[in-house]
C-alpha cells in the first residue's frame, strides 16, 4: 500500500502504530478510566469526536499560522483550539442530547489534558497531511484509542475474579497488562507495507 | 471576586522533600506517565526530559503563585494552560538550538509537556494558592522528584535493552541485550516493576511496625 494513501494512515493510526500502545499518547484515562467497559466505552467516544473536531480546527489553524509567518504560536494556539473544541462540543451535546452528555459527565472536560489529542494534531502539522488525510488520521488514531481502551477495560474485568499477590494489586498490576497488550501489538508492525 | 483564604504554608525542607518520596510525581501520584514511558528508552533522553519539565515547573509555578491574585476564577485553568504553553515554548526552541539530535530523538514529546498533567496539577492546587516563595521550591522538589523516576526507567531500560549506560558499554560483549526492554513493552514492564519493588517495600515497612507494635504490647 502507498504510505501516502488514506488506508495506510488510517491502518497505521488504528493498529500499526497504536497512539496507547506503541506511542505512549493517552496513557493518563488508559489507566484512569478503563476500569468499567461502559465507561471505557464513553470515554472511547467522546475522545474520538474531540480528536475530529479538534483535528479539523487544527489543520485551518496551521494555513493561518503559516500564511502569517506566525508558526511559533503554534503551540499555544492548538492547545486554545483544543481546548474550546472541548467546551463547545460539552456545551452542544448539553443542548441537544442531554442524555448523552449526562453519560459522558466528568470525562469530556478532562479531554483537554489528554495529550493524544494534542499530539494528534502536532503529528499531522509535522507530516504536512494534507485534509483528507488528516481526517484519516484522526479517525483511525480516535478508533485505535478506543480499541486499546476497550481491550484493557475488559482484561481488568476479568483480573478482578483473579487472586494475585498482594503486592502486585492496583497500578502494577495494570502496567504489566499494559505492556503485554502493547506486546502484541507489536505483531502488526509492518501491517500494509509493500512486501506483505 | 470573592477571595479564597488559603493556609500560607511555611517553606521547610519538607516542602521540598514531599516530591522526590512521599507525593513523588510518577511513583506515588501516577500522573504524566506519557513522557515517563515514550521518552526513557535511554538515560540521556530521560536526563533531558527532566531537566525540561524540571524548567516548566519551575517557571509556571513561580509566575501562576505571582499573578494568582490577579487571575479570575473563571478562567484560570484556560490561563494556566496558556502561562504553561508560553515556556514549553521557549524549551522548545532553546533544545532545537543546542542538540537537534536531541530534539529528533525526543520528537513532539517535548511540546507535549503542556498536557503534563503533574504541571497542570501543580499549578492548581498549589502554585494558585501558595507564596511565591513556597510554590518555587515545592515545584522544585516535584521537578527533581519527576526527574529521578525518569532516571531510574532511563537507566534500567538502557541497561538490559542495550547493555549501556549513556552510551557507555558496562556489559562484555557477548552480552546479548534485551531488545524488547527499548521498545514500547519494556516501559511498561520496567514501571511495573519499579511500582511493584516500591508496594512491596511499603507492605513489609507496615509488617515490621505492626509485628513491633505487638512485640510491646506483648512485653508490657
Amino acid at each position: 500500500m502507498d504510505p501516502e494513501s488514506v488506508q495506510f494512515i488510517f491502518l497505521n493510526a488504528a493498529i500499526v502504530n497504536n497512539f496507547v500502545l506503541a506511542l505512549f499518547l493517552g496513557i493518563c484515562p488508559f489507566l484512569g478510566v478503563s476500569a468499567k467497559k461502559e465507561t471505557a466505552w464513553n470515554m472511547g467516544l467522546a475522545t474520538m469526536f474531540v480528536m475530529l473536531v479538534s483535528s479539523v480546527c487544527a489543520y485551518g489553524i496551521n494555513l493561518l499560522l503559516v500564511r502569517f509567518n506566525i508558526e511559533f504560536l503554534r503551540l499555544i494556539s492548538y492547545i486554545a483550539v483544543i481546548a474550546s473544541a472541548v467546551q463547545l462540543v460539552e456545551m452542544a451535546l448539553k443542548k441537544f442530547s442531554p442524555g448523552l452528555s449526562r453519560a459522558m459527565g466528568i470525562f469530556l472536560p478532562l479531554i483537554t489534558t489528554n495529550c493524544a489529542i494534542l499530539g494528534l494534531a502536532l503529528f499531522q502539522t509535522f507530516r504536512e497531511y494534507n485534509f483528507v488525510q488528516s481526517l484519516a488520521f484522526s479517525i483511525g488514531a480516535g478508533v485505535g484509542f478506543t480499541l486499546a481502551l476497550m481491550l484493557m477495560s475488559g482484561l481488568r474485568e476479568k483480573l478482578e475474579l483473579a487472586r494475585v499477590p498482594s503486592v502486585s494489586q492496583g497500578a502494577a498490576m495494570s502496567l504489566m497488562l499494559a505492556g503485554l497488550l502493547s506486546l502484541a501489538f507489536m505483531g502488526f508492525a509492518g501491517l500494509g507495507s509493500s512486501h506483505a | 471576586m470573592t477571595t479564597v483564604l488559603h493556609k500560607q504554608e511555611q517553606v521547610t525542607l519538607d516542602t521540598f522533600l514531599r516530591g522526590i518520596w512521599e507525593e513523588n510525581p510518577v511513583f506515588v501520584m501516577l500522573l504524566g506517565m506519557c513522557p515517563v514511558l515514550a521518552v526513557t528508552n535511554s538515560t540521556l533522553n530521560a536526563i533531558a526530559m527532566g531537566l525540561a519539565t524540571l524548567f516548566v515547573l519551575v517557571a509556571s509555578g513561580t509566575l501562576v503563585s505571582l499573578l494568582r491574585k490577579m487571575i479570575p476564577r473563571e478562567v484560570r485553568i484556560a490561563t494556566y494552560i496558556i502561562i504553561i504553553a508560553t515556556f514549553v515554548t521557549m524549551v522548545d526552541y532553546t533544545i532545537q538550538a543546542i542538540s537537534l539530535d536531541l530534539y529528533n530523538s525526543l520528537g513532539a514529546f517535548i511540546q507535549l509537556i503542556v498536557v503534563n498533567c503533574v504541571i497542570l496539577g501543580r499549578a492548581e492546587a498549589y502554585a494558585s494558592r501558595q507564596r511565591v516563595g513556597a510554590a518555587v521550591v515545592n515545584a522544585l522538589g516535584m521537578g527533581v522528584g519527576f526527574t529521578l523516576a525518569l532516571l531510574c526507567l532511563g537507566t534500567v531500560r538502557e541497561l538490559l535493552g542495550a547493555g549501556t549506560i549513556l552510551g557507555y558499554p558496562i556489559f562484555s560483549p557477548n552480552f546479548e541485550p534485551w531488545v524488547v526492554m527499548i521498545l514500547p513493552p519494556g516501559g511498561f514492564f520496567v514501571l511495573g516493576g519499579w511500582l511493584l519493588l516500591f508496594e512491596w517495600i511499603k507492605q513489609r515497612r507496615e509488617r515490621r511496625t505492626l509485628q513491633a507494635q505487638g512485640a510491646t504490647a506483648h512485653g508490657s
